[in-house]
């Protein structure tokens, strides 16, 4: 459904835009419908740029991205974007930022309305909004007409996805959306997630902690400087991780049962097997990935 | 015993009424220990740590007594407890590192800030730079501006500087949480190192991740909505938890290795109550699956077993 195929960032930086930062090297990836990808990284290593380069709000430099065999780059006016909107939605992490507090929270349904179904009647509207909010598992009475400081960090955000799923959407691009959010609500979202999937929804995750990309993805690409480091089905990216930027990283995670010392031992006693990994030549900017099992690739080492 | 807070009340002041943002908090600190205080935003973690330093001019201190080294706090009387501050007790805020001076050089704010507090710099230098080697920094940020630092080592400097006069106490509130989770590894290891070393004698560290909590302190207190739901040992509260709350909450957090194919895990449903007109009774009770009508009346903080404290009528007996 979504392609993206070696595509690259890159951002001017410094004083008079002289210096390159490359935020994405020559990613592949694809999203398929009713599946759940993570993208997960650390600061810096290009996991929203891509969010934002699938959503169309920044070009990538080099490479292609489409939609249903469709180009999203050459996507041209407003009209030919607003029909893309029609179908790829995003929902961001700061959910109280994402709202005018001048106006009440479910104004963005009326705003879906005027720009997208101007000739719907008021009673089937009603019914398709009271749809969506129960898909939210969100109560109508609770929410509607609320102002966006009365309602909680979590109702916001499901308030956001029940705006995306009033268009038809088939792909949606969630980036860090549970960040801000408390635990015990957090994995109402995520369990929200993971019924979208089930209606066939592709879903774009971008997040930084890996126990939450683990819990709903069926696939994880773990990006490290821009580059894919390993990409594969998360069962076999988190029980054997074969690039050395993914264990390190998995051994820094915080868990809730085993301690750091705990998960070092473990390592040190029993040290995984090391793969081949690609090399590429200084100079080269592409990022080649080798494919270690079925499914299961790893990238090149920038460490 | 380093610090012992008895029933502390500390409400906010705003023009629909008070906030109860503590209502009746107790808690012991031992030596060397480090406690994670962890909660829902909003249970009050924030204002107990700020409590025990500086109650800003919205804040009223109501009742209760804190105890540190067994001299009392004169916490609601701002000048006396200037000559605690730093010395003996220090705090590290939520987003220090964005808060240094970004015109100033590393070392000339440190300089600045022990001049502030009538210590001269100079009898402290060696050991500054002794210490910046410790977290694994190298001496010469003394001579960089924060801009030039990335957050891990800004992170690591205000830790370096918050603990330099050997404060009993230290609070570090959410201090790794806006780092990547190699650098809050050793951020936080960094951390427990200090207490072993005895440049603070005890900790306490406000946070939401309960599982990072468990890598590093020694005792958890979880705080529910002004009030202290439950404390005990680490690995009690995430392997045996008795109050309703923790048990919900622990249960909630997805692990590394888990899906949602192997089971659903489930959230609280609602939300925590407002602290402007507090509820009555057990404060978890409109979201406790267990509640009944002995939940009415507040249930008291009691030791159930040696070292564990829960506040709910269904345990302990």
């Amino acid at each position: 459904m979504l392609e993206l195929s070696h595509v690259h960032k890159v951002y001017r930086v410094g004083a008079f835009g002289g210096a390159k930062l490359r935020a994405v090297r020559d990613v592949n990836l694809v999203v398929e419908p009713g599946e759940v990808v993570s993208l997960i990284g650390e600061s810096g290593s290009g996991k929203s740029t891509i969010g934002k380069m699938v959503l169309g709000l920044t070009k990538p430099s080099q490479g292609s991205i489409t939609f249903e065999g469709k180009d999203v780059t050459s996507l041209r006016g407003f009209g030919e974007k607003k029909e893309y909107y029609r179908y790829v939605q995003g929902v961001f992490q700061d959910p109280f930022s994402s709202f005018n507090p001048i106006f009440k929270a479910d104004r963005v349904f009326e705003l879906i309305r005027s720009s997208y179904f101007p000739g719907v009647a008021d009673a089937d509207w009603r019914k398709k909004v009271l749809d969506v909010m129960d898909t939210v598992r969100l109560d109508p009475d609770n929410v509607l007409n609320k102002y966006p400081h009365q309602l909680s960090g979590g109702q916001l955000q499901r308030l956001l996805i029940a705006r995306a799923l009033l268009l038809d959407i088939r792909l949606l691009v969630a980036d860090e959306i549970i960040s801000m959010l408390d635990a015990s609500t957090r994995i109402d979202v995520l369990n929200l997630l993971a019924d979208l999937k089930e209606r066939g929804l592709g879903i774009l995750f971008v997040t930084h902690d890996l126990s939450l990309g683990n819990y709903v993805s069926d696939r994880s690409v773990i990006l490290h400087k821009g580059a894919i480091a390993e990409m594969g089905p998360t069962k076999r990216v988190f029980d054997n991780p074969l690039h050395p930027y993914s264990r390190h990283l998995l051994s820094c995670v915080p868990q809730l049962h085993r301690t750091w010392a705990e998960v070092d031992a473990e390592l040190a006693a029993d040290p995984p097997e090391d793969v081949e990994l690609p090399v590429v030549a200084e100079g080269d900017d592409s990022a080649p990935l080798v494919e270690a099992e079925q499914g299961h690739f790893v990238g090149i080492d920038q460490s | 015993m380093t610090l012992r807070v008895n029933d502390l009340k500390v409400y906010y002041q705003t023009l629909r009424g008070d906030v109860h943002a503590l209502d009746g908090v107790s808690f012991d600190l031992a030596d060397g220990e480090i406690m994670g205080l962890a909660g829902e935003s909003g249970c009050g973690k924030t204002t107990l740590g700020k409590s025990l330093i500086r109650l800003d001019n919205r804040m009223r201190h109501i009742d209760g007594t804190v105890e540190l080294d067994g001299e009392k706090l004169p916490i609601s009387d701002d000048d006396a407890m200037n000559r605690y501050r730093y010395h003996e007790i220090s705090l590290i805020p939520q987003y220090a590192m964005s808060a240094l001076n970004p015109t100033r050089k590393i070392g000339r704010m440190i300089n600045e800030l022990l001049k502030a507090r009538g210590v001269k710099p100079a009898t402290i230098a060696d050991e500054l730079r002794r210490r910046l080697e410790l977290v694994g920094l190298d001496p010469e940020v003394l001579d960089r501006f924060p801009i030039e630092l990335s957050g891990g080592m800004k992170q690591r400097v205000v830790m370096v500087m918050s603990t330099l006069l050997d404060p009993s106490l230290l609070i570090a509130d959410e201090a790794t949480s806006a780092l990547d989770v190699s650098t809050q590894r050793s951020v936080v290891e960094s951390m427990v190192e200090f207490r072993d070393r005895g440049f603070i004698k005890s900790m306490i560290f406000v946070t939401h991740d309960i599982s990072l909590v468990y890598q590093m302190a020694d005792t958890v207190m979880v705080m529910y909505a002004g009030r202290v739901a439950e404390k005990a040992p680490a690995a009690t509260i995430i392997n045996d938890p008795q109050h309703p709350y923790t048990k919900m909450l622990i249960g909630a957090l997805p692990e590394v290795g888990s899906t949602t194919d192997e089971g659903r895990l489930e959230g609280i449903p609602g939300t925590p109550p407002g602290l402007l007109n507090p509820p009555t009774g057990c404060r978890f009770k409109a979201r406790c699956p267990i509640a009944s009508e002995e939940c009415s009346e507040t249930p008291p903080l009691v030791e159930i077993e040696p070292g564990h404290w829960a506040a709910c009528w269904k345990t302990g007996r």
